[in-house]
Protein backbone atom coordinates (compact mmCIF):
# COMPACT_ATOMS: atom_id res chain seq x y z
CA UNK A 1 0.00 0.00 0.00
CA UNK A 2 1.21 3.55 -1.03
CA UNK A 3 0.03 6.74 0.16
CA UNK A 4 -1.10 7.67 -3.45
CA UNK A 5 -4.88 8.22 -3.23
CA UNK A 6 -6.09 6.61 -6.19
CA UNK A 7 -9.71 7.06 -6.04
CA UNK A 8 -11.59 9.51 -2.97
CA UNK A 9 -14.69 9.80 -2.96
CA UNK A 10 -16.70 12.77 -1.99
CA UNK A 11 -19.93 13.57 -0.49
CA UNK A 12 -21.42 11.06 -2.44
CA UNK A 13 -25.23 10.94 -2.30
CA UNK A 14 -27.76 8.87 -4.33
CA UNK A 15 -31.87 9.41 -4.10
CA UNK A 16 -34.23 7.49 -5.46
CA UNK A 17 -37.45 9.13 -5.78
CA UNK A 18 -36.48 12.82 -5.06
CA UNK A 19 -35.11 11.53 -2.20
CA UNK A 20 -37.13 9.28 -0.72
CA UNK A 21 -34.70 6.84 -0.75
CA UNK A 22 -31.36 7.55 0.15
CA UNK A 23 -29.02 4.57 -1.10
CA UNK A 24 -26.29 6.77 -0.15
CA UNK A 25 -26.50 9.52 2.10
CA UNK A 26 -23.21 11.49 2.47
CA UNK A 27 -20.13 9.26 1.62
CA UNK A 28 -16.45 10.19 1.53
CA UNK A 29 -13.84 7.70 1.13
CA UNK A 30 -10.58 7.27 0.09
CA UNK A 31 -8.68 4.51 -1.60
CA UNK A 32 -4.58 4.19 -1.91
CA UNK A 33 -3.29 2.43 -4.58
CA UNK A 34 -2.41 -1.00 -3.43
CA UNK A 35 -4.98 -1.02 -0.72
CA UNK A 36 -7.49 -3.61 0.04
CA UNK A 37 -10.67 -2.19 1.25
CA UNK A 38 -13.51 -4.81 2.67
CA UNK A 39 -16.49 -3.05 2.45
CA UNK A 40 -19.51 -5.09 4.79
CA UNK A 41 -22.73 -4.14 5.79
CA UNK A 42 -26.34 -5.38 6.28
CA UNK A 43 -28.05 -5.76 3.14
CA UNK A 44 -29.72 -1.89 2.07
CA UNK A 45 -26.71 -0.61 3.84
CA UNK A 46 -26.10 1.16 0.35
CA UNK A 47 -22.52 -0.85 0.18
CA UNK A 48 -23.28 -2.33 -3.55
CA UNK A 49 -24.25 1.31 -4.59
CA UNK A 50 -21.31 2.81 -3.46
CA UNK A 51 -19.25 0.89 -5.00
CA UNK A 52 -21.12 0.74 -8.42
CA UNK A 53 -20.73 4.41 -8.10
CA UNK A 54 -17.37 4.42 -7.65
CA UNK A 55 -17.27 3.29 -11.58
CA UNK A 56 -20.66 5.53 -12.40
CA UNK A 57 -22.88 2.24 -12.92
CA UNK A 58 -25.11 4.26 -10.62
CA UNK A 59 -24.77 7.79 -11.13
CA UNK A 60 -24.49 9.57 -7.97
CA UNK A 61 -27.25 12.52 -7.39
CA UNK A 62 -24.29 14.28 -5.37
CA UNK A 63 -20.99 14.42 -4.90
CA UNK A 64 -17.59 13.86 -6.60
CA UNK A 65 -15.33 10.71 -7.07
CA UNK A 66 -11.79 11.46 -8.25
CA UNK A 67 -9.66 8.74 -9.95
CA UNK A 68 -6.41 9.56 -10.23
CA UNK A 69 -7.09 13.05 -9.74
CA UNK A 70 -10.08 12.83 -12.51
CA UNK A 71 -13.49 14.08 -11.49
CA UNK A 72 -14.95 11.13 -13.11
CA UNK A 73 -18.22 12.50 -12.71
CA UNK A 74 -17.98 15.41 -14.52
CA UNK A 75 -20.10 15.21 -17.26
CA UNK A 76 -17.27 16.44 -19.82
CA UNK A 77 -14.86 13.44 -18.85
CA UNK A 78 -15.06 10.29 -20.91
CA UNK A 79 -15.96 8.01 -18.81
CA UNK A 80 -15.29 5.09 -20.56
CA UNK A 81 -11.69 5.52 -20.77
CA UNK A 82 -11.61 5.34 -17.18
CA UNK A 83 -13.71 2.82 -16.94
CA UNK A 84 -11.13 0.79 -18.76
CA UNK A 85 -8.62 1.12 -15.68
CA UNK A 86 -11.47 -0.26 -13.49
CA UNK A 87 -12.03 -3.59 -13.79
CA UNK A 88 -15.28 -4.97 -12.43
CA UNK A 89 -16.83 -8.06 -11.20
CA UNK A 90 -20.17 -8.81 -10.42
CA UNK A 91 -22.43 -11.18 -8.22
CA UNK A 92 -23.52 -12.93 -11.05
CA UNK A 93 -20.18 -12.80 -13.13
CA UNK A 94 -22.34 -11.62 -16.14
CA UNK A 95 -20.33 -13.34 -18.98
CA UNK A 96 -21.41 -13.22 -22.24
CA UNK A 97 -23.12 -16.48 -22.91
CA UNK A 98 -22.65 -16.10 -26.95
CA UNK A 99 -19.09 -16.03 -27.06
CA UNK A 100 -16.22 -18.53 -25.74
CA UNK A 101 -14.12 -17.96 -22.93
CA UNK A 102 -11.37 -16.41 -24.96
CA UNK A 103 -13.62 -14.28 -27.02
CA UNK A 104 -15.11 -13.30 -23.80
CA UNK A 105 -11.45 -12.56 -22.53
CA UNK A 106 -10.47 -10.62 -25.95
CA UNK A 107 -13.20 -8.70 -26.96
CA UNK A 108 -12.05 -5.57 -25.06
CA UNK A 109 -8.66 -5.46 -25.44
CA UNK A 110 -9.14 -5.60 -29.48
CA UNK A 111 -12.12 -3.44 -29.73
CA UNK A 112 -10.88 -1.05 -26.91
CA UNK A 113 -7.44 -0.88 -26.90
CA UNK A 114 -6.89 -1.98 -30.56
CA UNK A 115 -4.48 -4.80 -29.17
CA UNK A 116 -3.74 -7.07 -31.69
CA UNK A 117 -5.76 -10.81 -31.43
CA UNK A 118 -2.57 -12.30 -31.26
CA UNK A 119 -1.91 -10.16 -28.53
CA UNK A 120 -5.10 -10.25 -26.78
CA UNK A 121 -4.82 -13.97 -26.31
CA UNK A 122 -1.44 -14.25 -25.30
CA UNK A 123 -2.49 -12.34 -22.56
CA UNK A 124 -5.40 -13.71 -21.95
CA UNK A 125 -3.81 -16.99 -22.02
CA UNK A 126 -0.94 -16.14 -19.46
CA UNK A 127 -3.98 -14.84 -16.96
CA UNK A 128 -5.86 -17.87 -17.62
CA UNK A 129 -3.36 -20.28 -16.57
CA UNK A 130 -2.52 -18.17 -13.45
CA UNK A 131 -6.56 -18.92 -12.03
CA UNK A 132 -5.84 -22.85 -13.78
CA UNK A 133 -8.20 -22.14 -16.32
CA UNK A 134 -6.22 -22.54 -19.70
CA UNK A 135 -7.43 -25.30 -20.95
CA UNK A 136 -11.35 -24.14 -21.04
CA UNK A 137 -10.43 -21.52 -23.21
CA UNK A 138 -12.53 -22.53 -25.90
CA UNK A 139 -15.46 -23.72 -24.21
CA UNK A 140 -18.69 -21.40 -23.63
CA UNK A 141 -19.65 -19.92 -19.99
CA UNK A 142 -22.25 -22.42 -19.70
CA UNK A 143 -19.90 -25.40 -19.71
CA UNK A 144 -18.23 -23.68 -16.91
CA UNK A 145 -19.06 -24.12 -13.02
CA UNK A 146 -19.79 -21.19 -11.13
CA UNK A 147 -16.58 -21.02 -9.61
CA UNK A 148 -15.08 -21.29 -12.93
CA UNK A 149 -16.90 -18.37 -14.35
CA UNK A 150 -16.12 -16.11 -11.62
CA UNK A 151 -12.32 -16.94 -12.11
CA UNK A 152 -13.20 -16.25 -15.68
CA UNK A 153 -14.74 -12.88 -15.00
CA UNK A 154 -12.01 -11.83 -13.04
CA UNK A 155 -9.45 -12.58 -15.57
CA UNK A 156 -11.98 -10.18 -18.18
CA UNK A 157 -11.43 -7.26 -15.68
CA UNK A 158 -8.02 -8.05 -15.79
CA UNK A 159 -7.25 -8.50 -19.33
CA UNK A 160 -7.98 -4.05 -19.47
CA UNK A 161 -5.07 -4.16 -17.20
CA UNK A 162 -6.84 -1.83 -14.50
CA UNK A 163 -5.42 0.03 -11.86
CA UNK A 164 -8.26 -1.03 -9.70
CA UNK A 165 -10.64 -3.71 -9.48
CA UNK A 166 -14.08 -3.22 -7.76
CA UNK A 167 -15.75 -6.52 -6.62
CA UNK A 168 -19.57 -6.83 -5.84
CA UNK A 169 -20.41 -9.61 -3.97
CA UNK A 170 -18.07 -11.77 -5.90
CA UNK A 171 -18.72 -15.23 -4.20
CA UNK A 172 -22.83 -14.90 -2.94
CA UNK A 173 -24.02 -16.20 -5.67
CA UNK A 174 -21.96 -19.49 -5.32
CA UNK A 175 -22.31 -22.97 -4.21
CA UNK A 176 -20.51 -23.03 -0.95
CA UNK A 177 -17.45 -25.16 -2.12
CA UNK A 178 -16.54 -23.09 -4.77
CA UNK A 179 -16.54 -19.62 -2.94
CA UNK A 180 -12.49 -21.11 -1.75
CA UNK A 181 -11.37 -20.91 -5.32
CA UNK A 182 -12.19 -17.76 -6.00
CA UNK A 183 -11.10 -16.27 -3.10
CA UNK A 184 -7.58 -17.88 -3.63
CA UNK A 185 -7.52 -15.87 -7.29
CA UNK A 186 -8.50 -12.54 -5.48
CA UNK A 187 -5.82 -13.03 -2.32
CA UNK A 188 -3.04 -13.81 -4.83
CA UNK A 189 -4.52 -10.60 -6.68
CA UNK A 190 -3.97 -8.71 -3.41
CA UNK A 191 -0.71 -10.36 -2.68
CA UNK A 192 0.42 -8.87 -5.76
CA UNK A 193 -0.37 -5.50 -5.01
CA UNK A 194 -3.29 -4.79 -6.59
CA UNK A 195 -5.52 -2.35 -5.46
CA UNK A 196 -9.43 -3.42 -4.46
CA UNK A 197 -12.60 -2.38 -3.35
CA UNK A 198 -14.46 -5.70 -2.22
CA UNK A 199 -18.29 -5.87 -1.04
CA UNK A 200 -18.59 -9.27 0.77
CA UNK A 201 -20.11 -11.56 3.52
CA UNK A 202 -16.78 -13.18 3.32
CA UNK A 203 -15.63 -12.05 6.80
CA UNK A 204 -13.18 -14.74 7.50
CA UNK A 205 -11.89 -12.84 4.08
CA UNK A 206 -12.42 -9.38 5.17
CA UNK A 207 -10.41 -10.02 7.89
CA UNK A 208 -7.37 -12.21 6.15
CA UNK A 209 -6.70 -10.25 3.20
CA UNK A 210 -8.15 -6.45 4.17
CA UNK A 211 -6.31 -3.75 5.12
CA UNK A 212 -9.25 -1.97 6.14
CA UNK A 213 -12.57 -2.75 6.46
CA UNK A 214 -15.66 -0.13 6.27
CA UNK A 215 -18.88 -0.99 8.00
CA UNK A 216 -21.95 0.61 6.21
CA UNK A 217 -25.45 1.54 7.11
CA UNK A 218 -28.36 3.29 5.89
CA UNK A 219 -26.25 4.92 3.01
CA UNK A 220 -23.52 5.91 5.38
CA UNK A 221 -20.20 4.63 6.30
CA UNK A 222 -20.44 4.22 10.01
CA UNK A 223 -17.05 2.56 11.17
CA UNK A 224 -13.86 2.52 9.10
CA UNK A 225 -10.66 0.68 11.05
CA UNK A 226 -8.68 -2.01 10.20
CA UNK A 227 -9.57 -5.74 10.54
CA UNK A 228 -7.79 -6.64 13.69
CA UNK A 229 -9.09 -3.15 15.42
CA UNK A 230 -13.02 -3.46 13.52
CA UNK A 231 -13.57 -7.50 14.63
CA UNK A 232 -12.20 -7.66 17.81
CA UNK A 233 -13.39 -4.52 19.29
CA UNK A 234 -16.50 -2.81 16.75
CA UNK A 235 -16.49 0.84 18.29
CA UNK A 236 -20.80 1.31 17.16
CA UNK A 237 -23.76 -0.68 18.47
CA UNK A 238 -24.95 -1.55 15.14
CA UNK A 239 -21.52 -2.75 14.24
CA UNK A 240 -21.66 -5.04 17.20
CA UNK A 241 -25.29 -6.55 16.70
CA UNK A 242 -24.08 -7.25 13.00
CA UNK A 243 -20.67 -9.26 14.01
CA UNK A 244 -22.48 -10.90 16.23
CA UNK A 245 -24.91 -12.18 13.87
CA UNK A 246 -22.68 -13.38 11.35
CA UNK A 247 -19.59 -14.13 13.09
CA UNK A 248 -20.33 -17.66 15.40
CA UNK B 1 -56.42 -42.88 -67.86
CA UNK B 2 -54.83 -41.54 -71.14
CA UNK B 3 -56.99 -38.60 -71.71
CA UNK B 4 -56.79 -37.33 -68.70
CA UNK B 5 -53.07 -37.41 -68.76
CA UNK B 6 -53.62 -35.49 -72.21
CA UNK B 7 -55.65 -33.37 -71.33
CA UNK B 8 -53.20 -32.68 -68.70
CA UNK B 9 -50.27 -32.33 -70.79
CA UNK B 10 -52.24 -29.82 -72.83
CA UNK B 11 -53.26 -27.87 -70.10
CA UNK B 12 -49.69 -27.19 -69.64
CA UNK B 13 -47.99 -26.52 -73.00
CA UNK B 14 -50.68 -24.03 -73.68
CA UNK B 15 -50.22 -22.32 -69.96
CA UNK B 16 -46.43 -22.39 -70.17
CA UNK B 17 -44.92 -23.28 -73.37
CA UNK B 18 -46.62 -21.51 -75.96
CA UNK B 19 -45.48 -18.16 -76.85
CA UNK B 20 -43.19 -18.51 -73.85
CA UNK B 21 -45.76 -18.06 -71.47
CA UNK B 22 -43.31 -19.49 -68.71
CA UNK B 23 -41.17 -15.96 -68.94
CA UNK B 24 -44.72 -14.75 -67.29
CA UNK B 25 -43.48 -16.20 -63.92
CA UNK B 26 -39.82 -15.95 -64.55
CA UNK B 27 -39.67 -12.24 -64.67
CA UNK B 28 -42.51 -12.52 -61.83
CA UNK B 29 -40.15 -14.41 -59.83
CA UNK B 30 -37.15 -12.38 -60.31
CA UNK B 31 -39.12 -9.08 -59.12
CA UNK B 32 -41.05 -11.03 -56.07
CA UNK B 33 -37.35 -12.03 -55.04
CA UNK B 34 -35.96 -8.40 -55.62
CA UNK B 35 -38.27 -6.81 -53.98
CA UNK B 36 -38.66 -9.76 -50.43
CA UNK B 37 -34.36 -9.12 -50.54
CA UNK B 38 -34.37 -5.68 -50.56
CA UNK B 39 -37.37 -5.12 -48.45
CA UNK B 40 -35.81 -7.85 -45.73
CA UNK B 41 -32.46 -5.45 -45.52
CA UNK B 42 -34.33 -2.12 -45.29
CA UNK B 43 -36.74 -3.87 -42.41
CA UNK B 44 -34.04 -5.58 -40.65
CA UNK B 45 -31.65 -2.11 -40.49
CA UNK B 46 -34.37 0.01 -39.95
CA UNK B 47 -36.28 -2.25 -37.48
CA UNK B 48 -33.05 -2.86 -35.69
CA UNK B 49 -32.34 1.26 -35.25
CA UNK B 50 -36.17 1.65 -33.85
CA UNK B 51 -35.74 -1.02 -31.46
CA UNK B 52 -32.34 0.47 -30.21
CA UNK B 53 -33.88 4.01 -29.78
CA UNK B 54 -36.95 2.76 -28.02
CA UNK B 55 -35.05 0.51 -25.85
CA UNK B 56 -32.25 3.35 -24.67
CA UNK B 57 -35.28 5.27 -23.94
CA UNK B 58 -37.27 2.97 -22.43
CA UNK B 59 -34.14 1.73 -19.91
CA UNK B 60 -32.55 5.39 -19.34
CA UNK B 61 -35.39 7.69 -19.38
CA UNK B 62 -34.75 8.00 -15.46
CA UNK B 63 -31.53 8.09 -15.05
CA UNK B 64 -30.52 10.67 -18.41
CA UNK B 65 -29.18 14.06 -17.56
CA UNK B 66 -31.23 16.36 -18.85
CA UNK B 67 -29.67 17.92 -21.67
CA UNK B 68 -29.75 17.78 -25.73
CA UNK B 69 -29.02 14.34 -26.00
CA UNK B 70 -32.00 13.36 -23.91
CA UNK B 71 -34.36 15.28 -26.16
CA UNK B 72 -33.20 13.96 -29.22
CA UNK B 73 -33.81 10.49 -27.95
CA UNK B 74 -37.07 11.77 -26.77
CA UNK B 75 -38.27 13.05 -29.83
CA UNK B 76 -36.97 9.91 -32.24
CA UNK B 77 -38.95 7.12 -29.36
CA UNK B 78 -42.01 9.09 -29.75
CA UNK B 79 -41.54 9.71 -33.68
CA UNK B 80 -40.98 6.27 -34.00
CA UNK B 81 -44.11 4.82 -31.78
CA UNK B 82 -46.67 6.98 -34.05
CA UNK B 83 -44.23 5.63 -37.02
CA UNK B 84 -44.76 2.00 -35.93
CA UNK B 85 -48.56 2.20 -35.16
CA UNK B 86 -49.38 4.01 -37.95
CA UNK B 87 -47.44 1.51 -40.25
CA UNK B 88 -49.51 -1.32 -38.25
CA UNK B 89 -52.46 0.18 -38.57
CA UNK B 90 -52.86 0.33 -42.42
CA UNK B 91 -53.28 -2.54 -44.43
CA UNK B 92 -50.03 -3.30 -46.24
CA UNK B 93 -51.59 -3.06 -49.79
CA UNK B 94 -53.27 0.71 -48.69
CA UNK B 95 -49.61 1.48 -48.15
CA UNK B 96 -48.52 0.47 -51.40
CA UNK B 97 -50.97 2.21 -53.13
CA UNK B 98 -50.21 5.20 -51.56
CA UNK B 99 -46.72 5.06 -51.69
CA UNK B 100 -47.05 4.68 -55.48
CA UNK B 101 -50.51 6.49 -56.26
CA UNK B 102 -49.58 9.53 -53.76
CA UNK B 103 -46.12 9.67 -52.47
CA UNK B 104 -43.74 8.62 -55.66
CA UNK B 105 -46.35 9.45 -57.81
CA UNK B 106 -44.32 10.59 -60.60
CA UNK B 107 -42.04 7.67 -60.62
CA UNK B 108 -42.81 4.44 -63.02
CA UNK B 109 -40.52 2.00 -61.25
CA UNK B 110 -42.86 0.19 -59.71
CA UNK B 111 -40.41 -2.53 -58.03
CA UNK B 112 -38.28 0.14 -56.39
CA UNK B 113 -41.33 1.29 -54.53
CA UNK B 114 -42.68 -1.81 -53.96
CA UNK B 115 -39.48 -2.45 -52.34
CA UNK B 116 -39.57 0.75 -50.00
CA UNK B 117 -43.08 0.22 -49.63
CA UNK B 118 -42.90 -3.19 -48.48
CA UNK B 119 -39.34 -2.30 -46.23
CA UNK B 120 -40.95 0.48 -44.33
CA UNK B 121 -44.23 -2.23 -43.79
CA UNK B 122 -41.28 -5.01 -42.68
CA UNK B 123 -39.48 -2.64 -39.75
CA UNK B 124 -42.10 -1.90 -38.50
CA UNK B 125 -42.99 -5.63 -37.53
CA UNK B 126 -39.02 -6.13 -37.11
CA UNK B 127 -38.77 -3.44 -34.67
CA UNK B 128 -40.92 -4.60 -32.00
CA UNK B 129 -39.49 -8.28 -32.84
CA UNK B 130 -36.03 -7.48 -32.45
CA UNK B 131 -37.12 -4.98 -29.46
CA UNK B 132 -38.65 -8.09 -27.47
CA UNK B 133 -35.20 -9.20 -28.00
CA UNK B 134 -33.20 -6.62 -26.23
CA UNK B 135 -35.66 -6.25 -23.20
CA UNK B 136 -35.23 -10.14 -23.13
CA UNK B 137 -31.31 -9.62 -22.46
CA UNK B 138 -30.27 -9.33 -18.60
CA UNK B 139 -29.51 -5.72 -17.57
CA UNK B 140 -26.24 -7.32 -16.22
CA UNK B 141 -24.44 -7.96 -19.71
CA UNK B 142 -25.15 -4.50 -20.43
CA UNK B 143 -23.37 -3.26 -17.05
CA UNK B 144 -20.46 -5.98 -18.04
CA UNK B 145 -19.88 -4.50 -21.21
CA UNK B 146 -19.90 -0.58 -19.91
CA UNK B 147 -17.68 -1.72 -17.09
CA UNK B 148 -15.45 -3.12 -19.35
CA UNK B 149 -15.37 0.73 -20.99
CA UNK B 150 -17.02 0.02 -24.01
CA UNK B 151 -19.88 3.02 -24.70
CA UNK B 152 -23.26 2.65 -25.18
CA UNK B 153 -23.43 2.23 -29.06
CA UNK B 154 -20.85 -0.31 -28.78
CA UNK B 155 -22.12 -2.32 -26.52
CA UNK B 156 -25.57 -2.34 -28.00
CA UNK B 157 -23.32 -3.51 -31.17
CA UNK B 158 -20.70 -6.17 -29.71
CA UNK B 159 -22.86 -7.66 -26.62
CA UNK B 160 -26.37 -6.90 -26.78
CA UNK B 161 -27.58 -7.12 -30.34
CA UNK B 162 -26.02 -10.55 -31.23
CA UNK B 163 -27.65 -11.72 -28.25
CA UNK B 164 -31.06 -10.09 -28.94
CA UNK B 165 -31.30 -11.55 -32.37
CA UNK B 166 -30.31 -15.40 -31.37
CA UNK B 167 -33.26 -15.04 -28.88
CA UNK B 168 -35.83 -13.70 -31.46
CA UNK B 169 -34.73 -15.77 -34.92
CA UNK B 170 -37.46 -17.63 -34.92
CA UNK B 171 -39.77 -14.55 -34.58
CA UNK B 172 -38.02 -12.86 -37.10
CA UNK B 173 -38.09 -15.88 -39.64
CA UNK B 174 -41.85 -15.71 -38.93
CA UNK B 175 -41.87 -12.25 -40.14
CA UNK B 176 -39.41 -12.77 -43.25
CA UNK B 177 -41.93 -15.48 -44.67
CA UNK B 178 -44.72 -13.06 -44.28
CA UNK B 179 -42.96 -10.60 -45.70
CA UNK B 180 -42.06 -12.65 -49.10
CA UNK B 181 -46.34 -13.61 -48.86
CA UNK B 182 -46.86 -10.20 -48.84
CA UNK B 183 -45.09 -8.74 -51.73
CA UNK B 184 -48.28 -10.76 -54.09
CA UNK B 185 -50.26 -7.57 -53.70
CA UNK B 186 -47.78 -5.46 -56.07
CA UNK B 187 -49.72 -6.43 -59.11
CA UNK B 188 -52.01 -3.98 -57.19
CA UNK B 189 -49.84 -0.97 -58.38
CA UNK B 190 -49.00 -2.73 -61.82
CA UNK B 191 -45.92 -4.75 -61.19
CA UNK B 192 -45.53 -8.01 -62.39
CA UNK B 193 -44.47 -9.70 -59.56
CA UNK B 194 -44.94 -14.26 -59.26
CA UNK B 195 -48.64 -14.02 -58.09
CA UNK B 196 -49.40 -11.68 -61.55
CA UNK B 197 -47.53 -13.32 -63.77
CA UNK B 198 -49.46 -16.43 -63.00
CA UNK B 199 -52.42 -14.18 -63.44
CA UNK B 200 -51.46 -12.75 -66.76
CA UNK B 201 -51.26 -16.70 -67.86
CA UNK B 202 -54.96 -17.06 -66.41
CA UNK B 203 -55.94 -14.24 -67.90
CA UNK B 204 -54.55 -15.08 -71.83
CA UNK B 205 -55.88 -19.07 -71.67
CA UNK B 206 -58.73 -18.97 -69.31
CA UNK B 207 -57.62 -21.75 -67.46
CA UNK B 208 -57.14 -20.97 -63.89
CA UNK B 209 -55.24 -24.51 -62.66
CA UNK B 210 -51.73 -24.50 -63.76
CA UNK B 211 -50.83 -20.76 -63.38
CA UNK B 212 -52.25 -20.80 -60.34
CA UNK B 213 -51.44 -24.17 -58.58
CA UNK B 214 -47.30 -23.26 -60.19
CA UNK B 215 -47.43 -19.73 -58.38
CA UNK B 216 -48.68 -21.35 -55.13
CA UNK B 217 -45.98 -24.29 -55.61
CA UNK B 218 -43.28 -21.37 -56.29
CA UNK B 219 -44.36 -19.47 -53.31
CA UNK B 220 -44.27 -23.15 -51.10
CA UNK B 221 -40.76 -24.02 -52.37
CA UNK B 222 -38.84 -20.28 -51.49
CA UNK B 223 -40.63 -20.90 -48.20
CA UNK B 224 -39.12 -24.30 -47.62
CA UNK B 225 -35.53 -23.03 -48.50
CA UNK B 226 -35.80 -19.67 -46.15
CA UNK B 227 -36.86 -21.95 -43.26
CA UNK B 228 -33.87 -24.42 -44.13
CA UNK B 229 -31.47 -21.16 -43.85
CA UNK B 230 -33.10 -20.12 -40.95
CA UNK B 231 -32.67 -23.50 -39.52
CA UNK B 232 -28.64 -23.84 -40.52
CA UNK B 233 -28.49 -20.15 -39.29
CA UNK B 234 -29.97 -20.83 -35.86
CA UNK B 235 -28.01 -23.96 -35.58
CA UNK B 236 -24.96 -22.10 -35.66
CA UNK B 237 -26.22 -19.43 -33.42
CA UNK B 238 -26.79 -21.99 -31.09
CA UNK B 239 -23.16 -23.45 -30.29
CA UNK B 240 -22.91 -21.61 -27.19
CA UNK B 241 -26.27 -23.25 -25.35
CA UNK B 242 -25.17 -26.48 -24.00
Amino acid sequence: MTNEVLIKAQGLKKYYNDGAIKALDGIDMEIHRGEVVVIIGPSGSGKSTFLRSLNLLEVPTEGQILFEGTDITDPKVDINKHRQKMGMVFQHFNLFPNMTIMKNLTLGPTKLMKRSKAEAEAKATELLERVGLADRAGAYPSQLSGGQKQRVAIVRALCMGPEVMLFDEPTSALDPEMVGEVLDVMRNLAREGMTMAVVTHEMGFAKEVGDRIVFMEDGRILEEAAPQDFFTAPKSDRAQAFLAKVLI
Amino acid sequence: MAAWWDNLVSKFILNFVTDNRWRYLWVGLGNTLKMTLGALVFGIVVGAVIAVVRTTWDKNKEEMRPGPARAILKFFNGLFKIYVTVIRGVPVVVQVMIFYYIIFVSSKNGVLIGTLSFGVNSSAYVSEVIRSGIMSIDKGQFEAGRSLGFNYVQTMWNIILPQAIKNVLPALGNEFITLLKETSVAGYVGVQDLTKGGDIIRGRTYSAFMPLIAVALIYLVMVVILERLLGVFEKKLRNSDH
